[in-house]
């Protein structure tokens, strides 16, 4: 069946490859928003440092003298002391002038609030954070600018980031692999009740029309409204034309039952022998038409359920037995012996109904060829497949012709006189193709026609 | 024997009863369930032809009820459906058997007489004639304390023969008895059971007599 539906893509896929892409996303977004955070803070707090450090040099400063003097304090550099070994710069300036450090380092001062300044500068090619600051030294007669820049290289903030970038990606690629399995979670949930419904459908008999009754998730109520609609029209169109192909039968087998039933009667009644003879062509073209309205019917309704196999597990002993019972009588009006010749159980699977109905006809076959007081041996077997063998004592099938008389409305050429409609052996055939075995047609060495039906 | 018919076709049911009647039997005809209903609680009857679509319902009514009221008396549906599709649940429902319409005469009378030896007992079918004791229904020929089972074209034959004794029965007209209508019979063929038949009543007080150009008869003394 699915050869014949156009596919477009898989909601599970879409599903689930909508849910990993936002996780991946979510995941890289996380990383560099955590790490950039993280940068800034790390950043905070070397500037903060750097700034103490800028601040404890200008508080050494004092003049004396009308000089300078600065004083620097053991712990304004020994506070940025870093495992990273990261170089110290400085620069004081008075006015402009360098009075003490490194020549070259930026040295302008507050910016205009008055705080400190912080920024990266590029120094000996090497990128250095500096604090900046400046403060006004004022004296009697005496008034200058005094500014204190620190710098300090970032090689252990940049080890401190790699460390924080690396956790940040650790947890990223954590998060992101715990998303992607409760995204197959999330999505075998929510695909879940449709390969529910699926399978409560595809187990469903070919009979069974009627609606769904277990519980959906409301999106799908729409589509199993429409299910059941479309099941319950299907039901009643099945419905009306089996009732059609019932009230058919009906209207064409009672006149002609009528019509037979009359004809007997009058054929004991008539003495003329060409009147005897046209009743009985009458009755003869009666049991015609009705043999081949009725396997016409049988084989359209086997055509139909062929396609959906009503498969349960049955006894075909009984089956086989039951059937004889049924068609006891009609050999005992030919004097023929039905004989069954069956182990105690042969289980299969199969469709009751079909496979009644094939036995059925070859049973109903041998007894019409088989002439009077012989016997119809129906075997049943159990070996690697199970098998049903009819067998009678009749003229059998004529050779050259075997292969073809399964075939639709062929019937054999020594079969004339013979009421039938050539559909027997073929519905025969269907319903062991249908079971996934086959008929065989045969003629036993002591002569008679021999059918053997295989699973 | 006595049967009920339940049949609305009046046509259909006027043929079965002729046909039945000239084999001897007495039938009564229903042509609706309820009639039927009528019919089957005051008669007693050793056979009931059921039919399945009646005006005022269906034969499956009939069957429940019947059953229901612990009725043993056999029941053939007589369907007009196609081969397979309801008579399972027609067995299941308590038919005894059934008869696709339209059906061979013998036929009917076949699945009757199954139906009968299976229900053993209830119907007394025993024919006496001089020495001689038939029974149709199981098949069984006595003369004196010999019995013999009779195959079905002989009991046949002999139903025939019995039902009317006196009579001549032109051979061609036992051949349409016994043969379906689509064997290729000869007239020769009835010699065959004629002679089986005048075996088993041999040394009894009856015989079969040939008249030549005109038939056999059964004698009695």
């Amino acid at each position: 069946m699915a050869d014949h539906v156009r596919v477009s893509g898989s909601l599970r896929n879409r599903l689930t490859v909508t849910l990993i892409g936002g996780a991946a996303v979510l995941a890289v977004l996380l990383f560099f928003v955590v790490r950039s955070y993280a940068a800034q803070i790390a950043q905070q707090g070397q500037d903060s440092i750097l700034g103490a450090s800028v601040t404890s040099i200008l508080d050494a400063a004092s003049l004396r003298d009308g000089q300078i003097e600065v004083d620097f304090p053991y712990a304004s550099f020994s506070m940025l002391g870093t495992a990273a070994d990261d170089r110290i710069f400085y620069a004081i300036y008075q006015d402009d002038v360098l009075l003490s450090g490194y020549d070259g380092l930026p040295a302008d001062g507050n910016d205009p609030n008055g705080e400190s300044k912080y920024r990266t500068v590029d120094f000996q090619g090497t990128d250095v954070r500096l604090a900046a600051s400046s403060r006004m030294m004022v004296g009697a007669d005496f008034r200058a600018q005094l500014t204190v820049s620190v710098a300090q290289t970032q090689d252990s903030l940049s080890v401190t980031l790699n460390q924080i970038s690396r956790n940040v990606a650790i947890f990223g690629a954590g998060f992101f692999g715990l998303v992607v399995l409760l995204a197959f979670w999330a999505t075998s949930t929510a695909i879940g009740p449709l390969a529910r419904l699926t399978t409560s459908i595809t187990r469903r008999g070919p009979q069974d029309l009627r609606p769904v009754a277990s519980p959906v998730p409301s999106e799908m109520v729409p589509l199993v409204t429409s299910l059941n609609s479309f099941m319950s029209r299907l039901d009643q169109s099945l419905g009306r034309s089996e009732d059609f192909i019932a009230e058919a039968a009906h209207r064409v087998r009672t006149p002609l039952a009528t019509l037979r039933s009359h004809a007997e009667a009058t054929l004991q009644r008539v003495d003329r022998e060409e009147n005897r003879q046209a009743m009985r062509s009458m009755i003869r073209a009666i049991d015609e038409s009705s043999r081949a309205a009725g396997q016409l019917l049988d084989h359209a309704m086997i055509t139909f359920r062929a396609d959906h196999l009503d498969r349960q597990a049955l006894d075909l002993v009984d089956l086989v037995q039951d059937l004889a019972v049924r068609l006891a009588p009609i050999a005992d009006m030919r004097d023929v012996d039905l004989l069954v010749d069956a182990p105690v159980s042969v289980p299969v699977t199969g469709d009751a109904i079909l496979l009644q109905n094939a036995i059925r006809n070859i049973v109903d076959n041998a007894l019409k060829y088989a002439p009077a007081e012989s016997a119809v041996h129906i075997g049943v077997t159990n070996g690697a497949a199970a098998s049903v063998t009819v067998r009678d004592e009749g003229p059998g099938f004529p050779v050259d012709e075997m292969s073809g008389l399964s075939t639709r409305f062929a019937r054999g050429s020594n079969a004339e006189g013979i009421i039938g409609s050539g559909l027997g052996l073929t519905i025969a055939k269907d319903v062991a193709v249908a079971h996934g075995g086959d008929l065989t047609l045969d003629n036993h060495s002591k002569g008679g026609a021999c059918v053997t039906f295989s699973f | 024997m006595k049967f009920l018919l339940i049949e609305d076709n009046y046509d259909l049911a006027q043929a079965i009863c002729a046909r039945l009647q000239l084999d001897g039997h007495v039938i009564d005809h229903a042509g609706t369930i309820e009639d039927g209903n009528g019919f089957s609680d005051s008669g007693d009857y050793d056979l009931i032809l059921l039919d399945v679509m009646l005006p005022d319902g269906d034969g499956r009514d009939f069957l429940r009820r019947h059953r229901s009221s612990r009725r043993t008396t056999p029941v053939i549906v007589l369907t007009a459906r196609s081969q397979v599709s309801d008579r399972i649940s027609l067995l299941d429902l308590g038919a005894d058997d059934y008869v696709t319409k339209p059906f061979d005469h013998a036929e009917l009378e076949a699945r009757c007489r199954a139906v009968l030896r299976r229900n053993a007992g209830t119907a007394q079918t025993l024919t006496r004639m001089g020495d001689v004791t038939f029974d149709p229904v199981a098949g069984v020929l006595t003369v004196g304390a010999a019995s013999v089972s009779l195959r079905n074209k002989e009991l046949r034959l002999l139903e025939v023969l019995f039902n009317a004794p006196g009579q001549i029965f032109p051979k061609q007209k036992l051949v349409d008895r016994l043969f379906s209508y689509d064997d290729d019979v000869s007239e020769n063929a009835i010699e065959v059971y004629i002679g089986r038949l005048r075996k088993h009543l041999e040394g009894s007080q009856l015989q079969i007599s040939t008249h030549r150009g005109l038939g056999y008869r059964l004698d009695h003394g």
